[in-house]
């Protein structure tokens, strides 16, 4: 299940994944530094590409759909997302008066 | 046992062939969600502090682009190569699998070293850990994942090691896959780092 890459002699899955990353890389430097946005919009684009490329570490480096248990690496994951988004917005948010 | 040997059939890669090792890499996986709430409270604590700057530097005195983009491409194309290791070790070829794992190994430490300077060039301005909440929360945040990379260095010398000591079997597989986890992982984190560390502190 999934696992059929070992047949492959190229590693498309891996250049495709590495290029992709490389061009979210410099769009978000763009952003940020060349864009002239309002910085609203300039963090939204660019933690929206951080996530993007995150995924794409996930499914085309670290295979994690694969095998038996790939649901279950899954849903960890996704559950970890979740947290993670939870106490840094929360932080953000209920400490906002500092910022 | 028998049943898992049948299910794991000879069409799996070699790091799934046992339960014992699959259940090995799902738990590497429940370590790596923990690692990710670890660091989330780091993020937590630098997102909320960095405008804290008392009389240091701010992000936007500090931070230069360049050496960032430097960091960022070496672990970015060490992740890349890391991840063709694996490719070669499911092609059953361990020439290649040594030399992708050495070229990974060689980017980490190209890595370390550019954070070590940009962390000694920091001091050396007078922003040290103890500077202000900006730049402890940076420290710490930015030093635990250094340290996370040091130690991937270190574990992937022994596997290579036990590569050159014991070749293909389902137990080096494991080890192997394992270790390429956890170095895509810390890309993962460093995607991170550079959005909402550098590139913020570079907008704000």
């Amino acid at each position: 299940m999934g696992a059929n890459h070992h047949h492959e002699t190229f590693p498309w899955k891996h250049i495709v994944g590495f290029i992709l990353s490389l061009v979210l890389t410099f769009i978000a430097l763009w952003v940020a530094l060349s864009s002239g946005w309002t910085i609203k919009a300039i963090l939204g684009v660019i933690v929206t590409l951080a996530v993007l490329q995150a995924a794409l570490q996930l499914f085309m480096f670290m295979h994690m759909t694969e095998s038996d248990s790939g649901r279950v690496q899954t849903i960890n994951m996704l559950y970890s997302f979740f947290i993670a988004v939870v106490v840094v917005a929360g932080s953000i948010w209920v400490m906002w008066f500092v910022l | 046992m028998a049943e898992a040997a049948h299910q794991y059939d000879e069409t799996m890669p070699l790091e799934y062939r046992t339960e014992e090792s699959r259940l090995n890499i799902l738990g590497f996986w429940i370590f790596l969600g923990a690692e990710v709430v670890l660091f989330a409270t780091l993020f937590a604590t630098y997102l909320v502090l960095f405008q804290r700057t008392g009389s240091g530097p701010t992000t936007s005195d500090l931070f230069e682009i360049k050496d960032v983009m430097i960091e960022t491409l070496l672990l970015l194309t060490s992740s890349f190569t890391c991840g063709l290791a694996v490719f070669e070790m499911r092609r059953r070829r361990l020439s290649g699998l040594l030399t992708w794992l050495l070229v990974t190994l060689l980017l980490g430490a190209g890595f370390i070293t550019f954070e070590i300077r940009e962390f000694i060039h920091y001091v050396h301005e007078g922003a040290t850990i103890q500077t202000s909440a900006f730049l402890s929360s940076f420290f710490v945040l930015v030093g635990t994942h250094g340290a996370h990379v040091s130690l991937g260095i270190c574990w992937m010398i022994l596997i290579i090691i036990q590569l050159l000591q014991r070749g293909f079997t389902p137990r080096t597989a494991r080890k192997v896959f394992i270790v390429s986890l956890y170095w895509h992982f810390l890309d993962v984190v460093w995607i991170f780092i550079f959005t909402l560390v550098y590139l913020t502190g570079m907008v704000m």
